[in-house]
C-alpha cells in the first residue's frame, strides 16, 4: 500500500479507538469527571500520566532540540524526568491523602483562604493555556505534512476528537483514552528508533547503540564520529555545550520543579485509591516516560549524524525526496549562496529570520527562492528543529508503515496532553471558581454542566490558538515551567512539610514568586527581545531558568511573612497532621 | 490515666517517630537525586568526561542516561522503604 493511504489508515484507526473508549467510559458524576472516581489502578494511572505528560513537545520537538543542542539538550532529559522524583517523594502521596479534586482545592483548604484558591486558579489557567497552544500547533504540523489537509481542518478534526472524550468522559474518559494513546505513541517512537540504531550501530537498543561503534568498519564510537563530523564543519562538538554551567543548572532545576508543580500532572495522582498507590503510580509513570526519554537522546544524536551526512555537499538536484517535501511545507530551505548547486551545511543562520518564500519562479537548481536577506557566513541550509523526529524515518529510508505510525504517534501525544490540560482548566473554572468561591449553592448536576461548558469553551480557545498561533506562543513556553516552579510548587510543598506556614505567608510567597518570574520572562521574551543576551541576564540566568530564582524568592518571602504573622488555626494543623500519615484515606468513590 | 488516653499518646508518638523516619529517608534519597543530576551531570561533568562508559563520556552519560536510571531506582526504593516504615509504626494504608 502507498505511504499516504497507510497514514490515513493508521490515523483513522487510532481515532476510532479513542472514540470507542470515550463512549464506553462516560462520566456520570463530578467525582468521575474530575478524578475518574478515585479508583484507578496505579499502573494504569502511571501509563495515563505518561501520555498526559509526554506532549507534542516531547514526541515531536525534544529529540530535534537535542540533535541541535548536543550536551545542552540534557536540560530537557534530566529536567523532565527528575521532576517525578520530587512528585513521588514530596507531593503525590500527601495530596492523594488530602483527597479532594483539584490543586487549588488543596491550596485553598490548607491556607483557609478563598484568595489563595483564586491565586492558584489564576496560575493554573495561565500555565495550562500556554501549554495547550503548543499542543494544537503540533496537531497542525502533523496534519498539514502527513495528511495534506489544511491546518484549519486538521485542528478542527483534532478538536472534535478531544471534545468527544474530554467533554463526555471527563477524567474517566481521558484516563482510559490516554492509556491507548500511550501505547500508540511509545510504539511509534520506539520502532523507528530501533531501526535507525540497528542500521547505524548494529545494536537495536538506542540507549546502547549510542555508546557503541559505528557500523561502517571504522571502529569509531558514534559520539566520537559525530564530534569529528561536526567540528570539521565548524560546529561545536556534540558532547560539549555552549550554555554556561549556571544556566544549565538553573534551567534543569526550573524544569524539574516546574514539572512537579504542573497542575495537569499533579491531578493525575488524585485518581488512585490510596496514598501509597500515588507513590507507586509516580514510579510507574516515570518508568513509562523513561522509555521514551532514554531513547530521545540517542535519536537526536543519530538524526544529527544522518542529517549532516545526507545533506552536506549534496547536489540539490539529487536531494532526497523528504528534503523537498519538507521544503514544500516551509520547514526546510536552501539558499545557494555560492551558486554551485550543492548544499553546504555549516554553523550559523543561512539567512535572516524564518524563511519567507517568494511565490514566483524557482532557483537555478529548482529550489524555492527566498525573500530573506542572506547572511555573510557559508551556511546555506535552514532546518526547523521540529521536523527531526517526523522526518527521521524518511531520512533513514524506513518503510511507509513506519512513517504512518509516527504520524499517528505524534497526534496521540498532542491529543492526550491537550485533553489533560482541558480538564484542569474546566475543573478550575467549574469547581474552584464556581462551586467553591462564587456560587457555592450550585447543584452537582449544575457543576457537571458547568465543567462541560468550560471544557468546550477551552477547546474552542485552544483550537483558535492552534489555527492562528500568535507569534508569542513559542516564546512563552518557558512561562509554564517557570511559573509553576515559582508559584504552585513552593505553596504545596510548604503546605505539607511546614506546620507553621500560614495564609499570609503562602499568598505573599506565591504572588511575589509569580510576579518576579512573570516580569523577568515577559521583559526578555516580549518587551525587549533584543536585550535577551547573556550579558543582561541576572546572574547569567536565562528566562528559561529564572523560575528557580522565583522559587527562592517565594520560599524566602513566605517564611519571612509567616514568622511575623500568627500561626495557622488548630484545625489546619490537624489537617496537616492527617495528610502526613497514609492510614485512613477515604474509600474510593463508586464507579 | 485511663486506657484511651494511653492509646492516643501512643498514636501521637508513633506519628512523630514515623515522620522523623520519613524525613531522614527523604534527606538521603534527595541527596542522591541532587548528586546524579546536578553534581555528576552538570557541575563535575568536565571532570567526569575524561572517563567513559562504552562510547559515552561519563559526565555526558550521567546527563543524558544515567540520571534517569537512578531517578527510577530512587522512586522504587522509596516505595519499598516507606511501606516498611509505615508497617513498623502501624500507619500503613493496606486493606484490612
Amino acid at each position: 500500500m502507498e505511504t499516504q493511504s497507510l497514514i490515513y489508515l493508521f490515523v483513522g484507526l487510532s481515532f476510532a479507538l479513542y472514540i470507542a473508549i470515550a463512549i464506553w467510559s462516560r462520566a456520570g458524576s463530578t467525582a468521575e469527571f474530575y478524578v475518574a472516581g478515585g479508583g484507578v489502578n496505579p499502573v494504569v494511572n502511571g501509563m495515563a500520566t505518561a501520555a498526559d505528560w509526554m506532549s507534542a513537545a516531547s514526541f515531536i520537538s525534544m529529540a530535534g532540540l537535542i540533535a541541535f543542542l548536543g550536551y545542552d539538550g540534557s536540560v530537557y532529559l534530566m529536567g523532565w524526568t527528575g521532576g517525578y522524583v520530587l512528585l513521588a517523594l514530596l507531593l503525590a502521596p500527601y495530596l492523594r491523602k488530602f483527597g479532594e479534586f483539584t490543586v487549588p482545592d488543596f491550596i485553598g483548604t490548607r491556607y483557609y483562604s478563598k484568595a489563595a484558591r483564586v491565586v492558584a486558579v489564576i496560575c493554573l489557567i495561565f500555565i495550562s493555556f500556554t501549554y495547550i497552544a503548543g499542543q494544537m500547533r503540533g496537531v497542525g504540523i502533523v496534519f498539514s505534512r502527513f495528511l495534506d489537509v489544511p491546518i484549519l481542518w486538521g485542528v478542527v478534526i483534532g478538536m472534535g476528537i478531544v471534545f468527544i472524550y474530554a467533554v463526555l468522559g471527563g477524567m474517566k474518559g481521558i484516563t482510559y483514552t490516554q492509556v491507548a494513546q500511550y501505547c500508540v505513541l511509545i510504539f511509534a517512537y520506539m520502532v523507528p528508533a530501533f531501526f535507525i540504531s540497528f542500521m547505524l550501530t548494529g545494536n537495536p537498543i538506542p540507549a546502547l547503540g549510542l555508546g557503541s561503534e559505528v557500523n561502517d568498519g571504522s571502529g569509531m564510537y558514534v559520539l566520537k564520529k559525530l564530534d569529528l563530523v561536526l567540528t570539521d564543519l565548524g560546529f561545536a562538538a556534540y558532547t560539549d555545550g555552549s550554555k554556561s554551567t549556571i544556566d544549565v543548572f538553573c534551567i534543569t532545576m526550573a524544569l524539574m520543579v516546574g514539572t512537579a508543580g504542573l497542575p495537569h500532572v499533579i491531578v493525575r495522582f488524585f485518581t488512585v485509591p490510596k496514598a501509597s498507590d500515588a507513590r507507586k503510580s509516580a514510579g510507574w509513570a516515570l518508568l513509562f516516560i523513561a522509555l521514551l526519554y532514554v531513547t530521545a537522546g540517542p535519536v537526536g544524536a543519530f538524526a544529527r549524524l544522518n542529517f549532516t551526512e545526507t545533506v552536506n555537499e549534496q547536489a540539490y538536484s539529487e536531494a532526497p525526496e523528504w528534503f523537498t517535501n519538507w521544503e514544500a511545507n516551509d520547514l526546510i530551505a536552501w539558499r545557494d549562496k555560492n551558486d554551485d548547486g550543492v548544499m553546504q551545511y555549516r554553523p550559523g543562520d543561512a539567512f535572516e529570520g524564518a524563511p519567507v518564500f517568494s511565490e514566483v519562479g524557482e532557483g537555478a537548481s529548482g529550489e524555492r527562492l527566498l525573500e530573506n536577506p542572506a547572511t555573510a557566513n557559508d551556511n546555506e541550509v535552514y532546518v526547523d528543529r521540529d521536523i527531526m523526529v517526523l522526518a527521521n524515518p524518511e531520512i533513514a529510508n524506513l518503510p511507509g508503515w513506519v512513517i504512518a505510525l509516527v504520524a499517528a504517534g505524534g497526534l496521540a501525544a498532542a491529543l492526550s496532553t491537550a485533553a489533560g490540560l482541558l480538564l484542569v482548566i474546566s475543573s478550575g473554572v467549574s469547581h474552584d471558581l464556581l462551586k467553591k468561591t462564587f456560587r457555592p449553592e450550585i447543584s452537582e448536576k449544575g457543576e457537571l454542566l458547568a465543567a462541560r461548558v468550560a471544557a468546550t469553551a477551552a477547546i474552542v480557545v485552544a483550537g483558535y490558538l492552534g489555527v492562528y498561533p500568535p507569534g508569542w506562543v513559542a516564546q512563552v513556553v518557558a512561562f509554564a515551567f517557570g511559573l509553576a516552579a515559582a508559584s504552585l510548587f513552593p505553596a504545596i510543598f510548604m503546605g505539607i512539610f511546614s506546620m507553621r506556614m500560614n495564609k499570609e505567608g503562602a499568598i505573599a510567597g506565591m504572588v511575589s514568586g509569580l510576579a518576579f518570574t512573570f516580569l523577568y520572562i515577559a521583559w526578555f521574551k516580549l518587551w525587549e527581545p533584543a536585550a535577551n543576551v547573556e550579558a543582561n541576564w541576572l546572574l547569567g540566568i536565562s528566562p528559561e531558568g529564572i523560575g528557580v530564582v522565583g522559587m527562592v524568592i517565594n520560599f524566602a518571602v513566605a517564611i519571612g511573612v509567616a514568622s511575623l504573622t500568627k500561626a495557622p488555626p488548630a484545625d489546619i494543623r490537624k489537617l496537616v497532621d492527617n495528610i502526613r500519615v497514609p492510614r485512613g484515606a477515604e474509600k474510593p468513590h463508586m464507579h | 490515666m485511663d486506657e484511651t488516653d494511653n492509646e492516643a499518646e501512643r498514636l501521637e508518638a508513633a506519628k512523630k517517630a514515623y515522620w522523623r523516619a520519613n524525613i531522614r529517608l527523604l534527606a538521603v534519597l534527595m541527596s542522591v537525586w541532587f548528586a546524579v543530576s546536578f553534581v555528576a551531570g552538570i557541575l563535575f561533568r568536565d571532570f567526569l568526561d575524561q572517563f567513559s562508559i562504552g562510547g559515552y563520556p561519563l559526565g555526558f552519560w550521567f546527563a543524558q542516561q544515567g540520571a534517569i536510571y537512578v531517578f527510577l531506582a530512587l522512586i522504587a526504593i522509596y516505595v519499598v522503604a516507606m511501606h516498611r516504615i509505615e508497617r513498623k509504626f502501624d500507619l500503613d494504608d493496606d486493606d484490612s
